[in-house]
């Protein structure tokens, strides 16, 4: 059921007038009053004109380049790959996500292009070709000494950075796109009766909801 | 009825408001539901939270996931517009202040996203100075405002509980929601040390209330204002009800310069930039009521200079913009290993605690004079933009699945320790009075206009020890409820001397009051106990800016109350025709 529709029937199980019967009745002084006009042009609900303006202005150009986004989608993969719950950063369009991000908060655009740059330059130097270029074994052998911040070598720091720049991007994009959310077991964002813990949650860490609680809390019967 | 730009209006008004937050809401919500033509004049555009707010909106449907931006510091999905700063509005600070100013732009200011705690002041708040010496008392005392509070509970509502607490007074409260699991991790913890926790008191409806406002159905999203109205915001509570009267003139994007006044001294009303076209416009009433918040109001008052008014309008005192102050904030969260790998279930309640510690010390045992409550927060949250960021500083310290791994990583191992702590962490602030002092104020900056040409105001604010001393009983305190709830502390355990005990800028709790505060005295105060100015008896103050002082109990409630109550004194003096 869409949410919307979902919404009006919980609040309708809820308030015995029928609120939004109610509200259908455009006669009825009572009601709700929808007559203040919208605050912004359709295409856009609820945003303000200059927030319409800024993302004009970040969707007017491409920042990384065809070889960075490369790059970008093989290294999400890497620390976010598909597995037996999900898939993977790309299959989550986190690539396209970082791209956006990165002109949205323009502080990261120094820090993801040199460490790009970094990561590159080390593959050059190491096995001639860039970190795309490697071939997958090469691929990780990098990987693997930038992202263990606790065992990293000394002169590896700025790969270090980079790397958690990038895994923290890439989770972030991941974990809030529909496959991710999914994933890490988010049910919230949904038209809902709190009725307390689960007995089964309570019972596990020992807890117990006292008399008054239950008294002169809100309850639905399950 | 409805809203239409003013030119030169020659209609007069029975009051012009300026601000349609909680104070400027109310007040034309009493003066129009009596009869009265009001112009209500808001900086902002408009905003209905049925048409614009962005609730029930998944994470991706943001381009950038709900991180924060200029426009909305507290993030994508936050009901406000603007913050921090505001393009073209510049303010400043004196040298060694360090003043954080928050400001909205939108109809119904800053109640569409703000925190819903809705505390009464208890009889203490209204008496400090006669408690311990410091600051002052208002002219007013709790007996004088409990008939306003019980309206506004009723009027508006209020989740809660009677708890008999001398100075967290009993209400008209609906049924609060049960504590979620962090919530009774916290009570046991806190409670097994001596800290009390009680049901918050929150205005959000669990429960019928009226035929215009729907019921709570617990999306956890209050800060993104609420579509069905099941929580307060001055937009759909107050100003969509005073539309529906015929008597409000809602006039949107209009940025007050000052206030007009005549040879007599009296206001006459108010003169404005309309933004979109960058004109001048007047509108007159017979009262000019000022709900622009403590520190705009007072900058409006203090740039209606006139022969009558030299100092700013009702400003002899050379008070207007002084004895400023903000709730104090430190705060401090962890997580808890007892959470690792928890079942998962919808947790999402009201966007709010359920439950919070009202303060429960003797200050005359303590090192600072006032107190502080404690707000909490934990539970599984809707992943946004920084979800679980820096796990290399938490998947090396704790086995995962009885795994010790190596911190950071990637892979198919990774993915496993993001499903392994989501749920896990714990958070609470502490939000306390500062004592007002004359020194902490704003003032006119002699140098700088924003782009509407009103000169901008200048802030010179520092917190005192008292201050300093609460902070750190703050830390001492969520440090002992951490531990003994089981937890480990993550962030904000560090803080020492060096830096307040992390206490907060001064404004960056976004409780500003006391630059136009009310006083029987006219050469201590501006505003009389009904915060008319003394000397200038059509002229009204229902913003924060009236306060003496905020105890700790946030502003909110009391400005209702406070605005209800002036608001139903300038309808008897306007009837009586005494201003």
């Amino acid at each position: 059921m869409d949410r919307r529709k979902s919404l009006k029937v919980i609040v309708l199980g809820t308030v015995s007038s029928g609120l939004l019967l109610d509200a259908c009745k455009t006669e009825d002084k009572k009601t709700i009053v929808t007559k203040m006009p919208k605050a912004s042009e359709e295409k856009h609900p609820g945003l303000m004109k200059e927030e319409v303006a800024h993302l004009k202005e970040v969707d007017s150009y491409t920042y990384f380049t065809p070889h960075e986004m490369k790059t970008i989608t093989i290294l999400g993969d890497i620390i976010i790959p598909k597995d037996d719950v999900s898939g993977s950063a790309s299959d989550a369009k986190v690539p396209d996500f970082i791209e956006f991000i990165v002109k949205d908060k323009p502080e990261n655009k120094v820090p993801m292009r040199g460490g790009l740059q970094w990561l590159d330059m080390q593959c050059l130097n190491r096995y001639q070709n860039s970190f795309a270029e490697c071939n997958h074994k090469q691929q990780m052998e990098i990987v693997d000494e930038i992202a263990w911040p606790k065992k990293a070598k000394p002169e590896m720091q700025q790969g270090v950075n980079f790397f958690n720049l990038m895994r923290n991007l890439t989770s972030t994009g991941f974990y809030t796109s529909e496959i991710g959310v999914k994933d890490v077991g988010y049910i919230g964002n949904t038209p809902n009766q709190w009725n307390g813990v689960p007995a089964d949650v309570l019972k596990k860490h020992n807890l117990a909801y006292t008399p008054k609680e239950l008294k002169e809390c809100i309850s639905f019967s399950s | 009825m409805g809203n239409f730009q003013i030119k030169v209006q020659p209609k007069k008004y029975d009051a012009v408001i300026i601000g349609s937050g909680a104070g400027g809401g109310m007040a034309a919500y009493i003066l129009a539901n009596a009869g009265l033509k009001v112009c209500l004049l808001e900086a902002g555009p408009n905003f209905n939270p049925a048409v614009d707010s962005k609730q029930l909106q998944n994470p991706w449907e943001s381009p950038r996931r709900g991180a924060s931006t200029k426009y909305r510091p507290f993030g994508d999905f936050d009901g406000c517009y603007w913050g921090w700063e505001i393009d073209g509005e510049p303010y400043t600070n004196a040298k060694g202040s360090d003043w954080e100013w928050w400001r909205a732009r939108m109809v119904g200011g800053r109640t569409n996203h703000w925190g819903r705690i809705a505390l009464r002041f208890g009889p203490k708040d209204f008496k400090g100075k006669s408690a311990d010496g410091l600051g002052d008392d208002w002219p007013i005392g709790y007996e004088d405002m409990k008939p306003y509070y019980d309206k506004v509970d009723k009027l508006i509502g209020v989740f809660g509980t009677n708890e008999g607490l001398v100075n967290d007074p009993d209400g008209i409260f609906q049924k609060p929601p049960k504590p979620r699991l962090h919530e009774l991790m916290i009570k046991k913890g806190a409670t097994a040390i001596g800290v009390p926790v009680i049901p918050s008191r929150l205005s959000i409806l669990t429960q019928k209330l009226n035929d215009t406002r729907g019921v709570c159905f617990y999306c956890q999203q209050c800060n993104r204002s609420c579509k069905i109205f099941a929580d307060f915001s001055s937009s759909s509570a107050l100003i969509l009800p005073a539309l529906a009267t015929g008597n409000v003139d809602l006039v949107v994007n209009a940025m007050a310069r000052e206030v007009l006044t005549n040879r007599d001294g009296l206001a006459t009303g108010v003169s404005y930039v309309n933004k979109e076209d960058m004109q001048e416009y007047q509108v007159m009433g017979r009262t000019v009521i000022l709900g622009a918040s403590a520190c705009e109001s007072a900058r409006l008052l203090l740039n209606s200079k006139s022969p009558r008014h030299q100092n700013g309008l009702a400003n002899s005192s050379d008070v207007i913009g002084h004895y400023l102050h903000d709730s104090t904030g430190a705060d401090m969260g962890g997580i808890i290993p007892e959470l690792f790998d928890r079942k998962r279930y919808n947790e999402d309640g009201v966007g709010g605690m359920h439950v919070y510690t009202p303060w429960w010390l003797d200050n005359k045992k303590l090192d600072f004079p006032r107190g502080y409550h404690i707000e909490y927060g934990g539970g599984f949250g809707m992943p946004v933009y920084g979800f679980q960021w820096g796990i290399e500083n938490l998947n090396g310290t704790y086995k995962v699945k009885g795994k010790q791994k190596e911190a950071g990583g990637y892979g198919a191992s990774l993915k496993e320790d993001y499903r392994y702590f989501f749920g896990s962490h714990v958070g609470m602030a502490g939000r306390g009075e500062a004592v007002p002092r004359f020194d902490n104020y704003c003032e006119i900056d002699p140098e700088v206009v924003d782009v509407y040409g009103i000169p901008v105001l200048r802030f010179h604010t520092k917190y005192s020890d008292y201050e300093i001393n609460q902070a750190k009983h703050m830390k001492e305190t969520f440090s002992n409820i951490l531990h003994s709830m089981g937890a480990v502390i993550t962030w904000g355990g560090d803080d020492g001397p060096e830096d307040n005990y992390g206490l907060h800028a001064p404004g960056n709790i976004i409780h500003e009051a006391g630059t136009i505060r009310m006083g029987n005295d006219p050469k201590k105060s501006p505003l009389n106990k009904w915060a008319q100015a003394h000397e200038c008896k059509n002229l009204f103050n229902v913003d924060g800016g009236q306060f003496v002082s905020q105890g700790d109990k946030n502003l909110t409630w009391t400005i209702l109350a406070l605005s209800l109550r002036t608001s139903e004194y300038i309808v008897d003096q306007l009837k009586k025709n005494n201003i």
